[in-house]
Parts: C-alpha cells; sequence; structure tokens
C-alpha cells in the first residue's frame, strides 16, 4: 500500500452539550512511527483516545484506519483489526491471575468465547503463548499470582503484555507510565520500545522525557485543537508550546512543572 | 526479571494445582449427593422439593449476579411465568405428560427472558435494576389480569401427573427423586458454564468491562446470552414448583420474590457454586421455623435485619466466608 499512515482522522469533533472538547483534529499515525499526543489537562487527549476507539462516539468527523473509513465500526470490532488501546488507570482484570489475564486477550481469536457447554480446561492450550508473553514483560514468576495482589508497576506491565496478545498493528497506549517511580519508568520505556519493534504507536504521555527517548513524532493539543505537530527538537523549541503549558499570565496548570519541556530538557 | 525461572515448569505447577481443585469439588459435590439422596428417610419430601425449587431459583439467579455482575430485580417474573405455562397446560391439556409442562414452561420463560434482556442490557447498574422491576411489574400487572391465572385466588389443583407417562408422580418419594435430577443436572451446568470458555470472558466482564471491550468482546452479546439461561432456569424452578405443589400463585410473580432470591443469593454467598444452595436452605428454613412459632408474625424484620447483617458484616455470605477461612487457616 501506498498509503504511508496506518491511522488517520479527518476534522474529528466532539460536542458535550455545547462544549467543543475535540475540535477539528486532523492526526496523521505514519507506520512504524512511536506517536505522542501531549498536551496540558484537558486538552482532551483521552477524549481522542475514546474517539479513535469508538469508547464515544464522534459528533462529526472521519477516522481512517489504513485507508478505509472505520469511523461506524464499534469497540469491539475496531479491537480486532489490530487497532487496541490501553487506559489511564491500569486495566486489568483483578480476580483473575496473571496468565488468566493474557488467556482472555488470546481468547478472542479462538471462536470459543460462546461455548458455555465446553470444558474450560480447553483453554490450557492457549498456556504456552500467555507464558511467552508474561516471560517477555517479566512476570513470568507470577503467572499464577492473582492479578489484584501485583504491585502497580507489575499490573500495568500485564497490561501491556495483555495488550499485545491481542497482536495489535496500533497500539494505542494512555499515560503508560502515570503514576510510577523512576525505576519503573526505565522499565515501561523499554518494554514500549520493545513492544514498538513491527508496529505503530501512538500514545498520551505527560512524562516528557519519556516523550524525548522514545518518540518519532509529537502532536500537541490544546483546548481540544492541534497546537503544533513536529518531533521534539521543533515541538519543544515552538514558542506556543511553552506557553500553553505555563499560562501565559504564568499562573500554570497543575502538574506543569513536570510536564513543562524546559524542565524535561534540564532533568536530562 | 528477578530470578530465573522456567515458564515450562510454573505452568506444570499450574496445572497440577488445577487437578487438585477439580478433585476438592468432586468430593464435596459427591458428599453432597449423599446427603441429598438419602435426606427423604429424613425429613418430608415436599419440604425438601420446596428447598430444592428455591435452590434451583437462587443458582440462576447468582449465574447472573455472581458471575456476570448484572442484579436483576425483576427475576420473579420467570419463576412465575415457568409455574403458570406448565399449570395451564397441564390442568387444560390431559394428554401431555408432565415434562412436556415442563418444557413448556420453561420455553416461555427462555423467551420472556430473551425480550427482558434486549430490552435491559444496554443499561448499567441500578438503572439495569430498575429496567428488569419495571418489566416484571408488568407481567405481574398481566398475570393479575388474566382470568387464566386464577386472579388473586391463584391456580389450584394442577395434576402432577406421569413422568414419561410411566412413573407416577403423585407418589412424594417419586417427585422427590425427579426434582433432584433436575436440580443435579442444572447444578452442574451451571458448574460447567462457569469453568467453560463462556465463563472466563463473563468473569472478565464482571471485573472490568471497559477492558474486555477493548480487548475484542462485544459484550452486550455476552451479557445476553447469560440472561437468557438465568431466566430459562428461573423458568425452570417455577414450573418445578408448580407441579410439586400443584399450585401457581401471585406470590411467585410479586416483586417479594424477586427480592428474596436476591436475599438468598447473597446470605448463602454471591459468585460461589454452592453460595445461593445454602442460602435458599436458610431462607426457607428461617421461614419454616418461625411460622411454626411465637415469632410468626416477625419473618419478614428478622430476614432483613439478617440480611443488613449479611451486607454489612459478611459480604461474602455463608459459603464465602467458610471459604475465605479454610483459605486462611488450612492453605
Amino acid at each position: 500500500m501506498s498509503n504511508p499512515y496506518i491511522l488517520q482522522t479527518r476534522g474529528l469533533v466532539k460536542t458535550f452539550r455545547g462544549f467543543q472538547a475535540v475540535d477539528h483534529v486532523d492526526l496523521q499515525i505514519r507506520q512504524g512511527d512511536i506517536h505522542a499526543l501531549i498536551g496540558p489537562n484537558g486538552a482532551g487527549k483521552t477524549t481522542v483516545f475514546n474517539l479513535l476507539t469508538k469508547f464515544l462516539i464522534p459528533t462529526r468527523g472521519q477516522i481512517l484506519y489504513k485507508g478505509e473509513d472505520i469511523t461506524s465500526l464499534k469497540s469491539a470490532a475496531i479491537a480486532r483489526r489490530g487497532v487496541v488501546r490501553s487506559f489511564q488507570i491500569s486495566a486489568v482484570f483483578p480476580h483473575m491471575t496473571a496468565l488468566e489475564n493474557i488467556r482472555v486477550a488470546l481468547q478472542t481469536f479462538e471462536g470459543n468465547s460462546f461455548s458455555f457447554w465446553q470444558s474450560g480446561a480447553r483453554l490450557n492450550k492457549l498456556n504456552e503463548r500467555a507464558m511467552e508473553l508474561l516471560d517477555a514483560v517479566g512476570l513470568t514468576s507470577f503467572a499464577n499470582t492473582t492479578t489484584v495482589e501485583l504491585a502497580y508497576g507489575r499490573k500495568r506491565a500485564l497490561e501491556l503484555a495483555t495488550t499485545l496478545a491481542m497482536e495489535p498493528e496500533i497500539l494505542l497506549l494512555d499515560e503508560p507510565t502515570q503514576g510510577m517511580g523512576s525505576e519503573d519508568v526505565d522499565r515501561v520505556v523499554e518494554l514500549v520500545r520493545s513492544a514498538a519493534k513491527g508496529r505503530t504507536v501512538l500514545m498520551v504521555e505527560h512524562n516528557l522525557s519519556v516523550v524525548s527517548k522514545l518518540c518519532d513524532r509529537i502532536t500537541v493539543l490544546a483546548q481540544g485543537a492541534v497546537l503544533t505537530e513536529g518531533d521534539y527538537e521543533t515541538v519543544s523549541a515552538d514558542p506556543r508550546v511553552r506557553e500553553v503549558y505555563m499560562g501565559s499570565d504564568g499562573s500554570g496548570e497543575r502538574g506543569a512543572t513536570e510536564t513543562n519541556p524546559a524542565s524535561a530538557e534540564a532533568a536530562q | 526479571m528477578n530470578q530465573p525461572v522456567n515458564p515450562a515448569d510454573i505452568h506444570k505447577a499450574i496445572v497440577e494445582q488445577q487437578k487438585i481443585q477439580d478433585r476438592k469439588k468432586l468430593m464435596v459435590n459427591g458428599v453432597l449427593l449423599l446427603l441429598l439422596l438419602a435426606a427423604p428417610f429424613v425429613m418430608y419430601p415436599v419440604f425438601l422439593m420446596k428447598i430444592l425449587c428455591f435452590a434451583l431459583f437462587a443458582v440462576a439467579f447468582n449465574l447472573l449476579f455472581g458471575f456476570t455482575g448484572l442484579l436483576s430485580f425483576g427475576h420473579a417474573a420467570f419463576l412465575a411465568t415457568g409455574g403458570y405455562t406448565t399449570g395451564y397446560l397441564l390442568s387444560n391439556f390431559s394428554g401431555l405428560t408432565t415434562e412436556m409442562g415442563i418444557i413448556a414452561g420453561t420455553a416461555m420463560a427462555t423467551l420472556l427472558g430473551l425480550a427482558f434482556a434486549l430490552l435491559s442490557i444496554r443499561r448499567q447498574g441500578i438503572y439495569f435494576a430498575m429496567v428488569t422491576l419495571a418489566l416484571a411489574q408488568l407481567v405481574f400487572f398481566f398475570f393479575v389480569q388474566s382470568e387464566f391465572t386464577g386472579g388473586e385466588d391463584g391456580m389450584h389443583g394442577i395434576p402432577r401427573g406421569e413422568l414419561f407417562g410411566l412413573i407416577n408422580l403423585e407418589d412424594n418419594l417419586n417427585m422427590y427423586y425427579f426434582v433432584l435430577v433436575v436440580f443435579i443436572a442444572c447444578y452442574l451446568l451451571v458448574q460447567r458454564i462457569v469453568g467453560s470458555p463462556y465463563g472466563q470472558i463473563l468473569k472478565a466482564i464482571k471485573q472490568n468491562e471497559p477492558r474486555a471491550v477493548s480487548l475484542g468482546y462485544n459484550v452486550d452479546r455476552y451479557k445476553i446470552l447469560a440472561f437468557v439461561i438465568s431466566a430459562a432456569l428461573a423458568g425452570l424452578a417455577g414450573s418445578m414448583k408448580s407441579v410439586v405443589f400443584q399450585l401457581a400463585s401471585l406470590n411467585d410473580a410479586h416483586w417479594h420474590m424477586s427480592g428474596e432470591v436476591i436475599l438468598m443469593t447473597l446470605v448463602g454467598g454471591m459468585g460461589t457454586l454452592l453460595g445461593p444452595v445454602v442460602g435458599a436452605t436458610f431462607v426457607v428454613n428461617i421461614e419454616y421455623l418461625l411460622s411454626q412459632g411465637p415469632l410468626r408474625d416477625w419473618v419478614d424484620p428478622i430476614l432483613g435485619g439478617t440480611f443488613v447483617l449479611t451486607v454489612l458484616a459478611f459480604r461474602s455470605g455463608i459459603v464465602g466466608e467458610i471459604q475465605k477461612f479454610i483459605k486462611k487457616n488450612l492453605g
């Protein structure tokens, strides 16, 4: 295919009772890129994610996946085509073991998910693949641990492994490092980097040092609209980006210091 | 990441553990079976059948509430639909054998369940409960107004008839073993469903619905299937009950009954297989014992108090608390 973009939006709009949360957003995600979506709180990043995966219905606009219009598809159908998302708060099945968590994802393609008369032992054939995926994120020894007992960083790792079990073509990660200590952050950066091999990743991320380490391209959202787009150098040099993060009157958003490009550069 | 571990070894240990659990389950089931087989020689069979019918009703309800996470407040509608349909057919068509009447009653409840599910499944939490309650009230109204149900008087003198035209069900012992066979079959079916590939998806939906959607599952369809199976089993319980007591009455359709099955499930332990059985046994016994003594006017407040106590202090119910205790002290 000549189309270099795996995922595109055209004039994407979402209004909530007159409030324009997403305002004519045109995104272009190039195949194979790690693409970041950044912006101050309330800029509409998560809303865009929800629109792309149809957890919210767009008011107007189009979503194209590999050139094909998927705007009318349902969430589950989009996931099956290879656009798989994670969530801001770790999305796991808390009262299942780590192994069972992964098997739920693998089972999507088994065609027996309605078979209420079959023995559960049939799912054991998925175990080998599930163990491989757990091994890839360093959770082998926790395979039989109930997920609710795992530490936060491990839950996120499990979530990533579950997402990868879907063999996605494009991964949508909503703040994969949120709420993590610096050790865990480094580990997640490595996981994302290895997961991105042969895939496209679109991630919402607040931690700009993570963005600068990982991402090929960055789109900055502010008040629901695209402010600018480019690689890290271009974006971080743009005075408008500093302005939306700091606020022109210097009042500053919540968490502005940690998300400020300048301070992130200084930290490196 | 921490210590070198071999995935294959870990996996082997997990499969071993599953086998041990299966064996334990088999043992518990075996002991219960022996008790149930011997019970009618110690206790009055009709009373035991009452327990089994309500236990089946609660097991059906628990499939939806405990294992899918959907609180239906309208399950009385299925119990009553099963009961009235079977009662009407057996009373008016003498050519029908008992099991045909029961199958027809179950089928009607199944269809009604499908209709309820299609109308309510998109709602969440309390709204789902309210929609099911409203629909069940419509069904109640229908039964009150219809002539064939006998209105406030109920439908009396339903003939028990003969099973397959061979076994005389007027005999209480025959009737008891028939009810027992049906109950065990349904109990094993629910056990199978919960452990099946489908059961895994129900579990996933119950624990984190958005995540299940993002993994490619069209969750409404899974919920609808669970609702329909649950309604079918509740209808079967109603059908059996009308044959056992030779009576179908408005009590079964009243919202009190929808509340009672919630109580049974919670007291016994929601989301456990045995919980609803234990809960139904508990509630039916308490009602019986109290009605014999000086506290006969206090049945409702005492059951209400039990309910509050369970919700506040023993949230896992009788079976759930016992399981926790065993896990903590012996496992």
